[in-house]
């Protein structure tokens, strides 16, 4: 009876006792016990995220203060879940907020729609809107979800002014800037 | 210890009031032991793990046996509609109530005689009250540890019952057959230090290892002694009745609430109370360095006393942690094999060896060879039938 609880190594003719086997899994355990836990102490210490982490939504803003965004609503007939609504304006040289003709004047993110895919990360012609890489999110009621354009800009860059500016005529009409190649 | 002569009197007259202090005493030490074990438990397995276990309630997890205890008494109560009511409520107490009296007769230090006055110190004097580390010395301790535990068994069995959950009921069979077969293994094994120290009273077995702890006599009965109380506390690798894979819980599938916890606690302390007897048994109980030396004042002794015998139920308890963390669960049927025709056989021999032994040498040494004889006998049949199977396959061929 006690020879059938012998485990043998396949292959080879090595026999070893169950007890024997028995105290060499309590040794690995013993050592185990002594190695540096891999637990990470959320939230005192928080793991890096990965280069494309899609997080949390961000319009951006050029180095001079203007917003990327021109509100052409790509990104919300490319969004999956329908999540996102835009209503464009008109800029003009005394108030202009972004290069070009138009200007988002509403941007709102339902985030409890939203599946943070990033399909308007790649629909948008001028790099405006980005998913970045806040991850905590939370609201206590669903009103607080739907994230507006003010929320979602990012501060205004330093040696830049902020939106609505006044500019010379004539120096801002292109509203797409020459694409550059992904660095 | 010197105590005014007026108390030392009062004591004498109301023994029963001792008696309750002291039962008071265990329960709430036992309670609050019972919730520290389980988080002793789940950070050692962590850490073995190579992670953090509980860490969040309180400084290092210290109050997160409170927080458990709060969130299963907020829990709903649930009783099935086609339970059985009553047992269903009796049945976690059947579970619970025999683990806190089988330690009624440990001894958890050795007696503190309280004098009135110096002179009367040493000598068993009538004035003298002598305060017992124990609840009751009973002078059969080990026959009431071994039919106690039988109790809990019921609890287990009425529990799978009375739930009316085929599973459940699975689950309290199994356990139920688990429990009986290896109390078979642990009540031989403590034949041993019974026959050693000549007498079942657990105070006498204790002081009957002055000498040598009985664990380097009798070896093997220790380690049987291990093994069974792991089967009967249904621990890892023997838990097989409360598998979550196999049998969704076992026996306390239906129990929510309270009555989970009871059966929770009824399998810590349990667990406690196994570590308390095998450290009475077999390393000594109480017994340590400058215990039982007549120069050391007794109120040291009995502090000392308290601390060699918490340092062993707390290393007992790491073991059958260590245990757990380590091996896989055994399937059921090697379990009930392993029981009766390894650890059962086992019991016996060590039992006739030690009889043996008791009487004369030569008496041991004749059954020695005998067994040998036997095993040799055993052994050597076994593996011509496991080479004939081997042939029987063919010659291996290689493959690829």
């Amino acid at each position: 009876m006690l020879a059938s609880f012998a485990i043998k190594d396949p292959g080879t003719e090595k026999r070893s006792g169950m007890f024997t086997e028995i105290l060499k899994g309590l040794a690995t355990t013993f050592k185990s016990m002594f190695e540096e836990p891999v637990t990470i102490q959320y939230p005192e210490i928080k793991r890096p995220v990965r280069e494309r982490y899609k997080g949390r939504h961000e319009l951006k803003r050029y180095d001079n203060g203007l917003e990327k965004c021109i509100g052409c609503s790509l990104c919300a007939a490319a969004c999956p879940a329908d999540a996102i609504f835009v209503e464009a304006a008109e800029n003009t040289d005394e108030a202009r907020y972004s290069p070009g003709e138009r200007y988002a004047s509403t941007y709102e993110i339902n985030m409890l729609r939203c599946i943070f895919c990033g399909f308007c990360e790649d629909a948008c012609p001028t790099e405006a809107i980005v998913l970045g890489d806040n991850y905590e999110l939370s609201w206590t009621d669903r009103a607080s979800s739907i994230y507006t354009r003010e929320m979602l800009l990012v501060p205004v860059p330093p040696g830049g002014k902020p939106t609505p500016q006044k500019v010379e005529p004539g120096k801002f009409d292109r509203s797409i800037p020459v694409m550059e190649d992904p660095k | 210890m010197i105590l005014p002569a007026e108390f030392i009197i009062f004591l004498k007259n109301y023994e029963w009031l001792v008696w309750l202090v002291k039962a008071a005493l265990v329960v709430f030490v036992l309670l609050t032991a019972f919730a520290y074990t389980t988080l002793f438990e789940r950070r050692v397995i962590a850490m073995m793990q190579t992670r953090i276990g509980p860490n969040r309630a309180g400084p290092f997890g210290f109050l997160q046996p409170l927080a458990d205890g709060l969130k299963l008494l907020f829990k709903e109560e649930l009783i099935p509609a086609s339970a059985d009511k009553l047992v269903f409520i009796l049945a976690p107490m059947i579970t619970v109530i025999p683990a806190f009296i089988i330690l009624a007769v440990v001894p958890w230090g050795p007696t503190v005689h309280l004098c009135p006055t110096p002179e009367l110190l040493g000598a068993q004097a009538s004035a003298c009250y002598p305060l017992t580390m124990g609840i009751a010395d009973v002078n059969v301790g080990l026959l009431y540890i071994l039919s106690v535990t039988s109790i809990a068994i019921y609890g287990v069995v009425l529990a799978g019952w009375s739930s009316n959950n085929k599973y459940a009921m699975l689950g309290g069979l199994r356990s139920s057959a688990q429990m009986v077969s290896y109390e078979l293994a642990l009540g031989l094994s403590v034949v041993g230090p019974l026959l050693l120290a000549g007498s079942m009273s657990m105070g006498d077995i204790v002081q009957a290892q002055s000498k040598i702890w009985y664990v380097v006599l009798q070896p093997v009965g220790a380690l049987i002694f291990l093994v069974a109380s792991l089967a009967e506390v249904n621990r890892a690798p023997f838990d097989m009745p409360e598998a979550e894979q196999e049998l969704t819980a076992g026996y306390h599938t239906e129990y929510s609430g309270m009555k989970f916890a009871l059966f929770f606690m009824g399998e810590y302390i349990k667990m406690i109370a196994v570590s308390a007897i095998a450290a009475t048994l077999f390393f000594g109980g109480y017994r340590g360095p400058l215990v039982g030396d007549p120069n050391v004042p007794e109120w040291l002794q009995a502090i000392l006393g308290l601390l060699y015998f918490g340092t062993k139920i707390v290393l007992f308890l790491f073991l059958m942690i260590w245990v757990r963390a380590t091996l896989p669960r055994i399937r059921y049927d090697r379990l009930m094999a392993f029981g009766w025709k390894v650890m059962l056989p086992l019991a016996l021999a060590n039992i006739a060896l030690t009889a043996a032994a008791l009487v004369s040498s030569i008496a041991f040494w004749v059954l020695v060879g005998l067994f040998g004889l036997g095993v040799l006998f055993y052994l050597l049949t076994t593996v011509r039938q496991v080479g004939k199977a081997e042939l029987a396959q063919g010659p291996l061929e290689e493959s690829g």
